[in-house]
């Protein structure tokens, strides 16, 4: 059994003429909790739908079990699908459904179990994310961090093997924050799942992670333990981890030089 | 559950109702004695003038539709009109000296052909000519001819 | 920026919209069949699509019944042939307004509903997340509300034509008096089946397709943004309203432009 569970190879893709990755390489190791960080507008959510199969490589291959995920025939990549469990970024709840049928929706989909059954898991589901007294609530009705652990609860209904979370921290209040990161920590142990989380909240993910793969500019920068990454010297990883608003990374988007550029309006403007 | 039985009922309501409104409009709001294609024959008469028939007119016998002008053609060597009428297969016997002629439906109405059986004992088969035909009407003429009677007097 | 060059980025811009459209069309059609296996979601749609259409459909088809009736009775008394009144307003419902009134209406109430509810999905990645539970939205979403349209258009139309048909009754025959035996025998004799009745169920069909295939589609090619749904919305409700008139009148001159 090879230790590792996603393979990232000399992965290229670009948006039009944007580059988003040049050459990436990463692992992600079975059973663990792994952390991708970077600074907002590295692709990493681009990432998470490359690892999906929902976006196409332009070079290099994604690996999931050691099968290419790009090459996969429809029925091989649903199949895949079906054991990986994607949390979005807004969670995605399908606002026509409560949050019962939500969580109950890819078991419908998927198998044929009668609705006793049905009801069981659900409730499992949502007992484990803390939420069965909501069940009959409509999506509309829930806050932010309560519409993200129902997403999680209908992510695991199928009790997928490899769970992938997108920003799952931003935009959330402390609390429930921390209940976030409990339970994707607990989450990870109980179900002996694989997880992958796409996030810039230094602390939160660190906190969390068995491993972290740092990404900017399209490659990656470093990678190693949350410990090993706070001690490095490299002055990049320094000033991500440290939240240093100059440094490796310029505070200025590239631009021409200064006087140029106001030189060159009456130009510009005619 | 009570919702989604209210839905459905709501639905099949719906429906219903529509598939009513189909079927009204299609038996009580329109004249279903259509020919049936797989079972017509197919006749022919010629005209010397058909004045405002058409393809679709109505064929009658005894007032009651039979049939449809199927086309209308000119004879090439004769120059006289040549319709092909449409035939309800239900009406096979129709004797070989029938007599076919055009006539308006009131004063102004639609043009029609009406079949007047004869006597013979063998009937028309498919393709067969109507030997016997009266061409119609033209108001304009009957009124010239009026004038012009009366002007002789 | 350049005339020209304005006219040939949108001449492209259309070119690939269309090119898109027959593509959503070629992965809708196999999932159709599909779709058919699981009634309840069709039931569902045909309530959202077919029910909640119906008062505004049937409300206009009265009102339309009673401006043909009073129209037609206006012009008929003219030549004092008021008995024709059933007739004409029985084949201009069949025919025509029946047919495309209700599909203009299904436009802006149904049509546009399904162009938002589809974009929103999208926009708050419901359709992305159902994809990565190896769902396809085609076949779970937009095939069922395909169904729906398909079948709730006929029906709608020929609602409408029978309150129109009764709004004509109502004007002509109890507030104008025109003789009520005329109005229906003429109407039966006239009213042709296969003629009228069978093309202006033809029509409905072809509208149903046409227009639950553009308000699909907006929503699903819709930019996922508030402003992309509201743009893609006014666009189902134009380029529907020009389609089912275009075809109108195509089908029109096919079906009676030789007779």
């Amino acid at each position: 059994m090879s230790d590792a569970l996603i393979e990232v190879e000399n992965l290229s893709f670009r948006r039009g003429r944007r580059v988003i990755f040049e050459g990436l390489d990463l692992i992600v190791p079975r059973g663990k909790v792994t952390a991708i960080m970077g600074p907002s507008g590295t692709g990493k959510t681009t990432l998470l739908r490359l690892i999906g199969g929902q976006l196409r490589p332009d070079r290099g291959e994604v690996r999931v079990e050691g099968r290419p995920v790009h090459r996969l025939r429809r029925d091989e990549l649903y199949a895949l699908r079906k054991r990986m469990g994607l949390l979005f970024q807004s969670g995605a709840l399908f606002t026509d459904l409560s949050v019962f049928e939500n969580v109950a929706f890819p078991l419908r989909e998927h198998t044929r179990l009668p609705e006793t059954m049905i009801r069981d898991l659900v409730l499992m589901k949502l007992q484990a994310v803390g939420l069965r007294g909501a069940r009959d609530l409509m999506p509309s009705e829930l806050s932010g961090g309560m519409a993200r652990r129902v997403a999680l609860a209908r992510a695991i209904a199928l009790d997928p093997t490899v769970m992938l979370y997108d920003e799952p921290f931003t935009g959330q209040d402390p609390i429930s924050m921390g209940v976030l990161v409990r339970l994707i920590r607990t989450l990870n142990e109980a179900l002996g799942l694989t997880s992958v989380l796409v996030s810039h909240d230094v602390a939160e993910a660190s906190q969390i992670a068995d491993v972290v793969h740092l990404i900017a500019d399209g490659r990656l920068v470093a990678s190693g333990s949350a410990e090993q990454m706070r001690r490095s010297d490299s002055p990049w990883v320094r000033q991500f981890m440290e939240g240093e608003p100059d440094g490796p990374v310029p505070f200025h988007y590239p631009a021409p030089c200064l006087e140029d550029d106001f030189a060159a309006r009456t130009g510009e403007g005619a | 559950m009570d919702n989604s039985r209210a839905l459905e009922l709501a639905v099949g309501g719906f429906v219903a109702a529509g598939i009513v409104a189909v079927l009204v409009l299609a038996l009580q709001m329109s004249n279903l004695t259509q020919v049936r294609v797989d079972d017509a024959y197919t006749l022919t008469a010629e005209f010397d003038n058909i004045g405002g028939l058409t393809v679709r007119s109505p064929v009658k016998l005894s007032g009651v539709t039979i049939g449809r002008v199927d086309a209308i053609a000119i004879d090439p060597k004769t120059f006289r009109a040549v319709a092909s009428l449409r035939i309800d297969g239900r009406y096979r016997n129709l004797p070989q000296d029938t007599f076919a002629s055009i006539y308006t439906a009131g004063l102004l109405g639609e043009q029609f052909i009406e079949l007047a059986p004869g006597g013979e004992e063998r009937f028309l088969a498919d393709g067969d000519r109507i030997a016997m035909t009266q061409s119609a009407v033209v108001l304009e003429k009957i009124i010239s001819q009026f004038l012009y009677d009366k002007a002789a007097e | 920026m350049n005339p020209l060059r304005r006219l040939g980025q949108l001449t492209l811009d259309a070119l690939a919209r269309l090119g898109r459209m027959l593509l959503f069309l070629l992965h809708l059609l196999p999932a159709l069949p599909l779709a058919l296996g699981r009634p309840r979601l069709i039931v569902q749609q045909l309530y959202s699509v077919g029910v909640l259409s119906l008062v505004i459909v049937l409300v206009s088809g009265g009102f339309v019944g009673l401006v043909l009736g009073l129209q037609g009775h206006n012009i008929l008394s003219n030549f004092n042939a008021t008995e024709s009144l059933g007739v004409m307003v029985a084949l201009s419902l069949v025919r025509e307004l029946g047919p495309v009134v209700t599909a203009l209406l299904f436009a802006g109430r149904a049509g546009s509903a399904l162009t938002a509810e589809i974009g929103l999905m999208k926009a708050t990645e419901q359709l992305s997340s159902m994809e990565m539970m190896a769902v396809d939205p085609i076949r779970r979403v937009i095939a069922p509300r395909f169904w729906a349209a398909f079948i709730a258009m006929p029906l709608l139309a020929a609602l409408f034509s029978m309150v129109g048909i009764y709004g004509g009754y109502f004007i002509g025959v109890v507030v104008l008096g025109v003789d009520e035996a005329a109005y229906w025998s003429q109407l039966v004799r006239q009213v042709d089946f296969d003629e009228d009745t069978v093309n202006g169920i033809i029509k409905s069909l072809v509208f149903g397709f046409v227009a639950a295939w553009i308000a699909l589609f907006e929503g699903f090619d819709a930019r996922p943004t508030s402003e992309g749904v509201s743009r893609a919305t006014t666009r189902t409700v134009v380029n529907t309203s020009l389609a089912v008139l275009g075809l109108d009148f195509l089908l029109t001159a096919l079906m009676f432009g030789n007779s």
